[in-house]
This record gives structure tokens, sequence and C-alpha cells, in this order.
């Protein structure tokens, strides 16, 4: 089947790629949220190392990361063994894949929702409470609803990375196709065989095309963020 | 319904050591910026935990230390005005009027009926605003809805912290009424944090004056503004404030107005025959004489007996003047005193350049 040109084996990389991101952002959203809400709004001990640890994927090479993951998550791994008794198994599963590109996306995704919460004034959760909202309805009526654009555009980077993701994601559970090759190993098999360049270039546009709409969404939604911000500073200064 | 507090707070300037009763009503925790007004209210909101309290509203004990009893904000059933507004940006008008009401599982709104919701907006005549955002309100809206929003929580007890401080004169002016209502056709008492001398003369049924975070004088509004060593809480704003009646409109663009057999002449007043207002005398424009004056301009003067002679500074006085209208004050220099040989219990007669109906200090009239 040559739909837009594209061979079967291309198609399956574009479609598991955008399955892993999308699974590995809405996955990691929740927690990516919590951790966010923590480190803005709570002090603890230990909260730099919380911090440092959740960052940490942004500066290690990814085939560190990738290694790490290996080790620990792997069938022998202290954790990956654990969970092969429940029948969940990550490496080298397309599970694998989503699980190593939450991860690197991680840190994208907790910087801009933690600066999205720290936009958030806390006296309108003090009016709310007055007004018989206990905590967990504040965040939901509030809390949430005003940092909404910065999650959504956490959310966007985070799937644009996820998309992305190579050097994890080919440590951690190689390149088999259909199972865990996403478009850029799917890119980098493709240039290690003569004559692919064509088949090599499609998946190169498709890849900047979605690269560049989730950038361009993030950026837009950042924007209007910005301008909410500006709003809420403006009549803070005209009391 | 009353509310009882005790309060004992350290802070790195100052001791915070409080105790009062608030009765049913308007109660002004009035003071200068520092002297513990905001943190008095935020513990009875719940929003500030002082190192020892006890505070009930009726017979709800919303915290006491002693028994490790602390009731969390939202639990308290408060209604709070803050100064600021903090309307929700994200909800429109509507939205933010019926907040509690929707968190409380319409528990609250069930009790704030439809009637008392549309009581409310007609009051505070915010109909026409009710799918507007509050970016896009005025200051005086905003603080409306605000009210609004604090009422319909079906609040037992309404806190206002400075919620005029934030507007011009004009907008100060639109609110005001809307507070007299409140505390005459609700039961709920109100505690209302001020430092603002015409707010208090306006509004207050009772007056906790606090400087440095202590009670320096409580009581009834009239008797705790008339009290000299109020003054140092508001010097520049110092003056009584009598109560009095609408006697008649004049032909000539005055009010009479009688405070206990004393007739008063004020520019014309929109109240109608019989209303009771309140009127404020600043002391900076009381002059004092020794004998009834004549051909002199001022229309109003209170003959009286010296009370009190209080030293203010190295060359003011403050003298209080008992009066068939109250107790008015003057304040005149020390080489007048000595001139006019003023001492406790020579009769005398207070001249004031300028009446005004409390909180409403544009209409000076000489």
């Amino acid at each position: 089947m040559m739909l837009f040109g594209f061979s079967p084996a291309e198609w399956q990389a574009i479609l598991l790629s955008l399955k892993v991101a999308l699974v590995a952002t809405c996955v990691s959203l929740p927690l990516g949220i919590y951790i966010a809400y923590v480190l803005a709004r709570r002090q603890f001990w230990g909260k730099q190392i919380l911090n440092a640890l959740v960052l940490l994927p942004l500066v290690l090479p990814p085939v560190v990361t990738g290694y790490v993951l290996l080790i620990v998550f792997g069938v022998h791994g202290p954790i990956g063994g654990f969970l092969k008794q429940f029948g969940v198994v990550f490496a080298f599963q397309w599970t694998g894949a989503v699980l190593a590109a939450a991860v690197m996306a991680f840190p994208l995704m907790v910087r801009a929702i933690r600066l999205s919460i720290e936009a958030v004034d806390p006296k309108l959760e003090q009016a709310a409470s007055t007004l018989g909202a206990s905590k967990i309805q504040v965040f939901f009526t509030i809390t949430l609803p005003l940092m909404f654009p910065g999650v959504f555009a956490g959310a966007v980077l985070a799937f644009a990375k996820a998309l992305g993701e190579f050097g994890a994601t080919i440590t951690f559970v190689a390149s088999i196709p259909g199972q865990t090759q996403t478009i850029p190993s799917a890119i980098y098999a493709l240039l290690q065989v003569p004559n692919q360049e064509a088949s090599a270039l499609r998946l190169v546009v498709i890849s900047v095309i979605l690269a560049l709409a989730a950038l361009i969404v993030s950026e837009v939604l950042a924007k209007r963020f910005e301008r909410r911000i500006a709003q809420n500073d403006s009549a803070r200064s005209a009391r | 319904m009353t509310v009882n507090l005790s309060l004992k707070h350290r802070f790195e300037q100052f001791d915070l050591n409080v105790s009062f009763e608030a009765p049913k009503g308007l109660t002004v925790l009035f003071g200068a910026s520092g002297s513990g007004k905001t943190t008095i209210i935020n513990a009875i909101a719940g929003l500030l935990q002082p190192n020892h309290a006890q505070i009930k509203v009726g017979d709800t004990l919303l915290q006491d230390t002693d028994q490790g009893i602390w009731v969390p904000p939202h639990k308290r059933a408060l209604g709070y005005i803050f100064q600021d507004s903090r309307l929700f940006p994200h909800l429109n008008v509507g939205q933010n009027l019926d907040y509690a009401g929707r968190v409380t599982g319409g528990m609250a709104a069930r009790k704030s009926s439809v009637q008392q919701r549309s009581y409310v907006i007609d009051m505070l005549d915010i109909g026409d605003i009710l799918k507007r955002r509050p970016a896009t309100l005025s200051g005086g809206e905003k603080q409306r809805v605000a009210i609004g929003r604090a009422l319909l929580a079906s609040p037992q007890l309404i806190l206002a912290d400075e919620p005029l401080a934030a507007l011009d004169a004009a907008r100060k002016a639109e609110i005001l009424p809307y507070f007299e209502r409140i505390r005459d056709e609700t039961d709920c008492p109100i505690i209302y944090v001020s430092h603002a001398a015409s707010e208090v003369a306006r509004l207050a049924t009772t007056v906790v004056a606090l400087k440095a975070g202590q009670v320096l004088r409580m009581g009834p509004a009239l008797d705790v503004l008339a009290d000299p060593s109020v003054m140092p809480v508001g010097v520049g704003s110092v003056g009584a404030v009598i109560e009095a009646r609408v006697h008649a409109h004049h032909g000539d663009g005055l009010t009479e107005l009688s405070a206990g057999g004393v007739t008063l002449y004020l520019p014309r007043l929109p109240q109608s025959l019989g209303a009771v207002v309140r009127v404020r005398l600043p002391a900076s424009d009381v002059l004092l004489a020794t004998c009834a004056p004549k051909d002199i301009s001022a229309l109003n003067t209170l003959q009286g007996q010296v009370q009190d002679i209080q030293a203010i500074s190295d060359f003011a006085v403050l003298v209080t003047l008992k009066t068939q209208a109250g107790p008015v004050l003057a304040r005149v220099t020390r080489r007048s005193v000595a001139a006019l040989g003023l001492s406790v219990g020579v009769t005398c007669y207070a001249i004031a350049k300028t009446v005004a109906i409390a909180a409403d200090d544009t209409a000076d009239f000489t």
C-alpha cells in the first residue's frame, strides 16, 4: 500500500511513533503535574535532589539514560524483574519505547507546568477556601484551570520530544520494526542500507513537519498564557 | 450571634495580644498599618495560624490551641471580602457568584435559594454584568461582585479586609451604602478592617481600636470615636461623630438636622425626614469660644462643658466638649487654651466650620 507515497514499513514507523509519543505524554502527565506542583508549592527536605533527578535526563547522554533503564527495567533488573511477575515487560517492547520517551520528555514537561503553577496567585486559592472549597476542590476548580495553558504547552512539548527520542530508546529497546522502531530509529536504520535515501528523506520530512507543528502549537499557547499573566499583573498593579 | 476571640502571636516587630467580643452588627478593627488588623482577620478565617488562639462564632469553636481544635477555612462558613477582590479570572461574574454553592455540593446553594441569589444581585446591581469576565470589570464592579460572592456563601460571619482601600473616592461612595445595607439587613456579624476614619464613622456599630498589636480601646462606635486616647491611631482624622435626625429641608438648599436638641445645618441631603444620619465634625475644623458667638457666618454652634484637655503636640491640645448632641472634639493651640482660660468644667461654644455626613467628606460646609 502506497498512501501518500509511504511504504507500509514507513507507515508502521510513523504510527508507532505517534502511538508511543501519545501514550508516553498521557501516562506521564498526571505525574508531571503532581511533581511540578510539589516542586512549585511545597517546601520539604530533598527538594533540590528531586528537582535534579527530574532534570537529569535533560543533561545526561541519552545512551546513559537508556542503559540505566535497561539495568533497572530490564527483565533481570530490580523493577523490571518485579514487574515481570505481573506480566509487565518493558525490554524490547513498544511499552519500553513509551517508558524511554516518557523519561526523556519528563524534564521539559515538568518545567513548563511548574512555571504555570508558579504563575497562579495563591491568594485566589485562599479566597476559594474561604468560600468552602476543600484543598482538592481548590486544585481542580481554581489551580488546574488557571494553569491549564501551561499544562497543555508542556504536554505538547513533551509529545514533540517523545516523537524524536532516539538514543535512550535504541539503547533500551533496540530497533525492532513494528515493535520499537520509531521514526528516528527507522531513519537511522535506513541510512545504514544503500539506496534507501528516498525513504529516509520522506521520514525526515515527516519528522520536521510533526516537530514544527508541535512547537508552533506550544508557542502559541505560551503566548496566550503570557498575555493572561500580564493581564493579572496589570490588575494587581492597579490596586 | 457574636464573635469571641483571643489571640496571641509573636512577630519580629511586635507581639500581637488581643481579645475582644464582636456583637451583631459591624465591628471595625481600626488602626494604622502594622497594628495587626489583617493578622486578626486572617486568623479568624483560618488562613493564618497564630501561636495561641481561641476563636468562637456563636456557639461554634473555630479554633482553640489549648484543646487542639482547628477548623479548616473551608468549613468555617465565612464570607471573606478581600481588598483586592480576588475574583476568579477564569470564571465569569455569575460563576464567581455561584462558586460557593458549587463547591459545597449545593448545600450553600440550597440555603441561598434562587430567591436569595436574585436578591443579592439586585441589591448590588450586578444583573447586567453576570456574563462578563472579571478582567473587563471596573474596580467598583469587581468589589460589588466580591461582596455578592461572599454573601452567597451563606456565611455565619462576614469578614472584610479594607474592602474600599483600593478604590477612588467616587467608587468608595458607590460601595459604602451596600455595607450599610448588609449591616442593617442581615443578622450576620461583620468584622471590617479599616484605617480610614470616615469609613469607621459611617459604618461601625462597634469599634476595636488597635495599636501595635494591642487593643487600645473598644466599645460602641460613637464612644470610641469621641475618645481622645484613640487619636494616636489616626491623628489627622480625629473628630467626633454625632447621630442626628433629619428635621426639615429648607428652600435655601439647606437641610436642618436635630441632634439631641441641637440644631445643625448641612447642604441638602438626599435622606427623607426622620432619617438618622451620622455627621462628622473634624477636630481641626472646630473653633472654641467662651461666649455665644454673634455676627458670625458659621451656622453650626454647639454649647457644652469642657470634659477633658489632652496635649497632642508641643503647641496643640485636643479639647473634649460635652454637648447635648454628644462629645465634640476641638483641636486648638495651648496659647488659646491659656488665653480663654479653658479648664475642665468651663462652659464654652464649639463652632464647627465643617459638618459633613460621615464618609462623605466632600460635603464640607461653613
